[in-house]
């Protein structure tokens, strides 16, 4: 008896031990230089995926009867875009290597609900850029975001309600943002320091420009692939190309 | 326990009460897993109102139907509460049952409260774990209860003849330990369920549980068998163990295996995690009956002995 008690005891112990990392507390840096944009460069380049892309999961939205209004098309899972090995909403962003700039603030960047989905899948803003929220949707969304260095946030929206507005003050990547109400509605928002981020296109397509000549870790992040890094230098004026590769053995 | 039920009395109509009131907490146990297995906590942001709203019922789709649903059977099973204390404290003669009705309105208070933060706070695991052994608390409480106002319970009181707990271990504290397992298992499980808590102590648990389990049901059958409702739990207890562990295998490939990946969640993944849930509850409350039944029909040896030298004498 006293055994089993004792084992019971050093599970309890063991259970309680899943340690979450503390999440780093962003400073931001002040502010010292700006850009010459007589002097700025491009990255573009091409994500591919090579293998056997998984099967693209059709989504059953009939739980809510507003969101299949009229002919509504079939719908699929955005986990893995791959359209002719071309991988779609790759976040890709300047990891390292930037000096110390200051950059305006952007205008506010759009995220939509339409067709009970998130257009875009995944958005990258800045520190202290707004999203704004929008329901194009007939159907009665909640937008909860489980960010981790930023605060976590859950509203309700009606349909054609206000715009909802939002803010992030700390850099974070891939900040799953869900609706409750429809489970399959998932997308990602990546949060950076400055304005050098893009998402691959359908093509697998992405530009950044405007970037100040130097050398810099480049990388881009997939919602279930993680992330792959390339270090790049760009002069002045320079368009450079820059393309990554993942792989049916990065899905984790 | 025993000493201030001689004045007690049979109530065919509160009997039937408890039983409704622990038939509508195990539909809100199943309602409440639902929730959860549908990714459905937050789709009503607000708490105590609902989209502003103490009474206003909105519209019953996607995840609202399961989060709002879930309030509303809840909101029921807190007014059955109410009554219940109430009445118990009218009507019966029991103090210590008293005092159970009250006991579990505060945990019916106490339940709600641990609700409302959930939604609050947006789901931490350790307020939802609470929630869940909160609530599989009270479950087991309400089964208790419609055992002590039954007839079976009430009329053999007085005619009740208590038989040693004797050999090498005491069944009555094994009984118990039934419970503490249950308990650590279902810590285990709905902290790996909310997300804070690794599968391995799940898992681990549930090795040391079923060994305890079956351990102490083959010990109440052997050793005291013919002692009918310490027969009739340890049954349902190696039953809904057999259950439930196939559950628990069917939950982990379904939901963890299978739907890693799941762009919603599937029917599959619902089915099998809200069994194991309500199963999971039902566990619980015989491994509780049995620890009662135990103590109330078992007593150390040389305590009985000493008892019939006293009448003896």
């Amino acid at each position: 008896m006293k055994l089993a008690l004792g084992l019971l005891l050093i599970l309890l112990t063991i259970g309680c031990s899943k340690n979450e990392t503390p999440p780093a507390s962003y400073k931001p840096q002040a502010p010292a230089a700006k850009i010459d944009p007589a002097t700025t460069a491009t990255i573009s380049g091409v994500i591919s995926f090579d293998g056997a892309a998984p099967k693209p999961q059709q989504i059953d939205m009939s739980q809510d009867p507003a969101c299949v209004v009229g002919k509504v098309p079939p719908n699929f899972g955005e986990a893995y875009v791959v359209n002719g090995g071309h991988l779609q909403n790759v976040y890709v962003y300047i990891k390292d290597g930037l000096g110390n700039y200051s950059y305006p603030t952007p205008p506010p960047t759009t995220l939509d609900q339409k067709g009970c989905r998130y257009v875009p899948h995944v958005l990258g803003l800045m520190v202290g850029q707004k999203l704004r929220i929008l329901n194009s949707d007939p159907a009665m969304h909640n937008i909860h975001s489980m960010a981790h260095e930023n605060s976590g946030w859950n509203e309700s929206q009606y349909p054609g309600g206000d715009a909802i507005e939002q803010t992030f003050s700390k850099p974070e990547l891939m900040i799953p943002v869900q609706c409750n109400n429809h489970p399959w509605m998932k997308m990602y928002v990546n949060v950076s320091t400055h304005p050098f981020f893009a998402v691959s296109d359908a093509d697998g397509k992405f530009t950044i420009s405007g970037l100040p000549p130097g050398t810099y870790t480049l990388a881009a992040v997939h919602e279930k692939m993680g992330e792959k890094t390339a270090q790049i230098t760009v002069g002045a004026k320079y368009s450079k190309t820059a393309d990554f590769k993942f792989s049916s053995s990065d899905i984790k | 326990m025993s000493s201030s039920t001689q004045t007690a009395q049979y109530n065919p109509a509160y009997h039937r009460f408890t039983l409704i009131l622990a038939i509508c907490t195990f539909l809100l146990i199943i309602a409440g897993a639902l929730v959860t297995s549908n990714d459905a906590g937050l789709a009503v942001p607000d708490w105590p109102t609902s989209f502003g709203s103490l009474y206003r019922i909105p519209p019953m789709v996607g995840g609202i139907k399961y989060e709002h649903g879930h309030r509303m059977i809840a909101e029921f099973v807190g007014l059955l509460t109410i009554i219940l204390a109430v009445w118990t404290q009218r009507k019966d003669a029991r103090s210590w049952m008293r005092k159970l009705g009250w006991f579990m309105l505060l945990l019916v208070i106490i339940q709600g409260t641990l609700g409302g933060l959930t939604v609050k706070m947006r789901l931490p695991w350790y307020i939802s774990t609470a929630h869940a052994m909160v609530a599989q608390t009270f479950f087991s409480l309400t089964i208790l209860m419609t055992v002590f106002a039954s007839r079976r319970w009430i009329e053999t009181t007085r005619t009740l003849t208590r038989q040693p707990d004797s050999g090498s271990l005491n069944f009555r504290n094994l009984a118990l330990l039934t419970v503490l397992a249950v308990y650590m298992q279902l810590f285990f499980g709905a902290g790996f369920r909310h997300g804070g808590l690794h599968f391995l102590p799940h898992l681990i648990g549930a090795c040391i549980a079923t060994l305890i389990l079956v351990w102490a049901s083959f010990t109440g059958l052997l050793r005291f068998g013919a002692i009918k409702p310490i027969r009739g739990a340890s049954i349902a207890i190696l039953g809904l163990l057999v259950i439930q562990l196939l559950l628990g295998v069917a939950a982990y490939m379904t939901r963890v295996v299978w739907g890693k990946d799941a762009v919603q969640p599937r029917p599959s993944m619902v089915a099998t995690t809200v069994a194991h849930v309500a199963v999971g509850a039902l566990l619980l409350a015989h491994c509780f009956m049995l620890a009662v039944q135990a103590y109330r029909n078992l007593a150390p040896a040389a305590g009985l002995a000493a008892d019939q030298k006293a009448v003896v004498a």
